[in-house]
């Protein structure tokens, strides 16, 4: 690569990305420095060790710096007419291209220091799947990242005019955060803080002291109460994770539609994020309802759309969350207002499936729960009869449990077609209500088990190139279930239909 | 059933078998497949002498219950494959305990390949894969012959191409 200056349409990322790489560096360093130190005390006295450290530290923190000068110098954009051209790479320069008609998603990112400093990181997808489908300007200003925002998504207004609102749809209402804690998130973070103080701990060679500490303070309690007592503390750990977690993403929410047709999700306290979702790519919503959020009337709204950054990166960011957990009206008045329709689809009452739907649930959860019943029941009568007590145990926990899981699984069942959308719901730990509009399905899939059959049951699959790829009404009616999929798209279904007069 | 509607509704089979010679290709498929535990079995089994009734027995169990099913079933799963390409979608259907139904329009096919592997050529067979902008929305149509394939092949492709938009 010459070291010429580049052509005036071409630009080159902030020169301060060194800088952030450096205090990143530092930080991690700093991290592992304190055990390092301690480990080296054992050959060496501390000072000695401390500068060895240092001196170490200060090497890595160059070389990283340095690396990232050399990727700076390399690195550089252009915005043309028809393309996206970007060239990096340390080592081997690569130059990637992508045609701008195909750019789907414009996302800003920063976390604390990026925006300390004023800069983001912008990724720009093509929404196909593969690594090669997304480039990444890592860190350009913010008022650069705002400008390939606004040029690259700017298309000539598509939606039709009116009837919806423009601007704001949704803003944070702080008193959401009382659904924080009853999702999965909390006792997964207890966990975690529990696991965390017994590593840490291990570092510093206090494991035992620890567990002695914990054994003092419960000297005199018995195992069953201090059992209780720490599970307690995790949980309470993990709630206050889940609160300051809920935080960090969702503070600053707001989601707005701008003019040319692009949905826009804000949010973050220290890492700001910008999603802009293109209207065009909408297929639909997806109103997800995890049990314990369920239960308090509460429901989160995922876009259903082709093209989101597809990358193991951006999967596990709640990408696609157009809106936090919030009141299950304020979900559907959301998802009408995304969907400029007058009425949510995902409110629309929806056709049950027939019974014996709900004899399979009970049977599959019954199944799963007398299972390992069984197991220990034989292993008991083998082996020591205590096993016996804790099969008898299980039964009397786990049977309840799956019958009102079963039941409830049953109940949640539900399929309808709603104005330009089609509805399916399924789910007991998280239900999804998805509604799915009827232009955005591309094929059917229709499966029926032996047991299915003999119910006159079968499953209806809508496969679309959006969201999840396909979205299922598990155990319809097999009569009805296909008169639904004929009706939602006229014409693909009907040529292989026989229908015939029901016997009486 | 909704109220008011008398009829009952249900997909009929596609119009078209697979290929007789399918049946030999699966039976082959089945017979490797049979092999690759039994023959080990029984090459250890004729050279362990103490324990050749335990080797052999398995090996034997096995490769009847593997012969068997290679000489029934391809006969059944040829009456339950079928396929179809109308004007203006493509529909297949298989399995018999798990039956499947694939409906893809015509307008949203992106791709449409022919596979051949080594035993379909023996066979003169080809496997058709026709998929769409779904992850999920693949139709394959395994076990046609070889020139039927390629002339679907080219008539889908042929299709696809004057179809206007990406198919999403």
């Amino acid at each position: 690569m010459s070291t010429v200056a580049p052509p005036a349409d071409w630009r080159r990322l902030d020169p301060r990305t060194v800088l952030v790489t450096a205090l990143v560096v530092a930080g991690v360093v700093a991290g592992a420095a304190i055990p390092v130190t301690l480990g080296l005390t054992r050959w060496s006295s501390l000072p000695v060790a401390v500068l060895q450290v240092f001196a170490g530290a200060l090497l890595i923190i160059g070389v990283a710096a340095g690396a990232d000068r050399i990727r700076w110098h390399r690195t550089r954009y252009r915005i043309g007419e028809e393309h996206v051209d970007l060239h990096t790479g340390l080592l081997l320069v690569k130059r990637r291209s992508l045609a701008r008609s195909r750019i789907r998603t414009v996302d800003l990112t920063a976390n604390l220091m990026l925006r300390l400093l004023g800069l983001v990181t912008v990724r720009i997808g093509t929404g196909e799947q593969g690594a090669d489908s997304t480039l990444e300007l890592d860190p350009v200003t913010r008022a650069e990242g705002e400008r390939l925002r606004r040029l690259l998504l700017d298309r000539a207004a598509t939606a039709p005019a009116g009837v919806h609102r423009e601007g704001e749809l949704a803003v944070l209402d702080p008193r959401w955060i009382r659904y924080a804690p009853v999702s999965f998130v909390a006792p997964m973070l207890g966990g975690a803080a529990a696991g965390a103080v017994m590593q840490v701990s291990e570092w510093v060679g206090a494991q035992g002291e620890v567990i002695e500490w914990v054994g003092d303070r419960f000297r005199d309690t018995p195992l069953l109460w201090t059992v209780i007592a720490l599970v307690l503390a995790a949980l309470v750990a993990g709630v206050v994770g889940a609160l300051g977690l809920w935080i960090e993403m969702w503070w600053n929410y707001r989601l707005e539609r701008e003019a040319g047709g692009t949905l826009r999700v804000r949010r973050g306290l220290f890492t700001s994020r910008s999603i802009s979702v293109e209207e065009a790519r909408l297929r639909g919503v997806d109103l997800v309802e995890p049990l314990g959020v369920r239960l308090l009337g509460a429901a989160r709204l995922d876009a259903i759309t082709t093209g989101l950054a597809k990358d193991h990166e951006a999967r596990n960011a709640d990408h696609n969350t157009l809106l936090p957990v919030a009141p299950r009206t304020r979900a559907d008045s959301v998802a009408a207002d995304v969907l400029r329709e007058a009425d949510p689809p995902t409110a629309a009452a929806l056709t049950p499936h027939p019974r014996a739907a709900r004899g399979r649930r009970l049977r599959w959860s019954l199944a799963a729960a007398l299972g390992p019943v069984l197991i220990l029941t034989l292993l008991g009568e083998l082996l020591t009869p205590v096993l016996l007590w804790i099969a008898l145990g299980c039964a009397v926990v786990a049977v309840p449990v799956a019958v009102v899981l079963a039941l409830d699984a049953y109940r949640g069942l539900g399929h309808a077609i709603s104005g330009r959308y089609l509805v399916t719901r399924s789910g007991t730990v998280r239900r999804s209500t998805a509604a799915l509009e009827r232009a955005g399905v591309i094929g059917w899939t229709v499966k029926q088990s032996v047991f299915q059959r003999r119910a006159g049951l079968l499953s209806v699959t809508a496969t679309t190139a959006a969201g999840g790829g396909a979205y299922t009404a598990y155990d319809t009616d097999a009569s009805e279930g296909l008169d639904f999929a004929a009706e939602a798209v006229p014409e693909l279904l009907e040529p292989f239909l026989e229908r015939s007069p029901k016997k009486a | 059933m909704p109220p008011g509607e008398g009829e009952t509704v249900r997909l009929r089979p596609p119009r078209n078998t697979l290929n007789q010679r399918a049946i030999g290709w699966w039976r082959v498929q089945w017979l490797l497949m049979t092999a690759v535990p039994v023959v080990p079995l029984a090459v250890l089994g004729a050279l362990i002498e103490p324990a050749r009734f335990w080797l052999l027995l398995p090996a034997a169990v096995l490769a009847a219950a593997g012969t068997a099913t290679a000489v029934l079933f391809p006969l059944w799963w040829f009456r339950t494959h079928r396929w179809e390409v109308t004007e203006d979608a493509v529909y297949v259907l298989t399995g018999f305990f798990w039956r499947e139904w694939r409906i893809a329009p015509m307008s949203r096919i992106q791709t449409v390949d022919t596979v051949r592997g080594p035993l379909e050529q023996l066979f003169r067979l080809a496997t058709v894969t026709v998929t769409t902008a779904s992850a999920k929305g693949a139709v394959r149509i395994e076990g046609l012959d070889h020139e039927v394939a390629a002339d679907l092949a080219e008539r889908l492709t042929r299709i696809t191409r004057d179809t206007p938009g990406d198919a999403t």
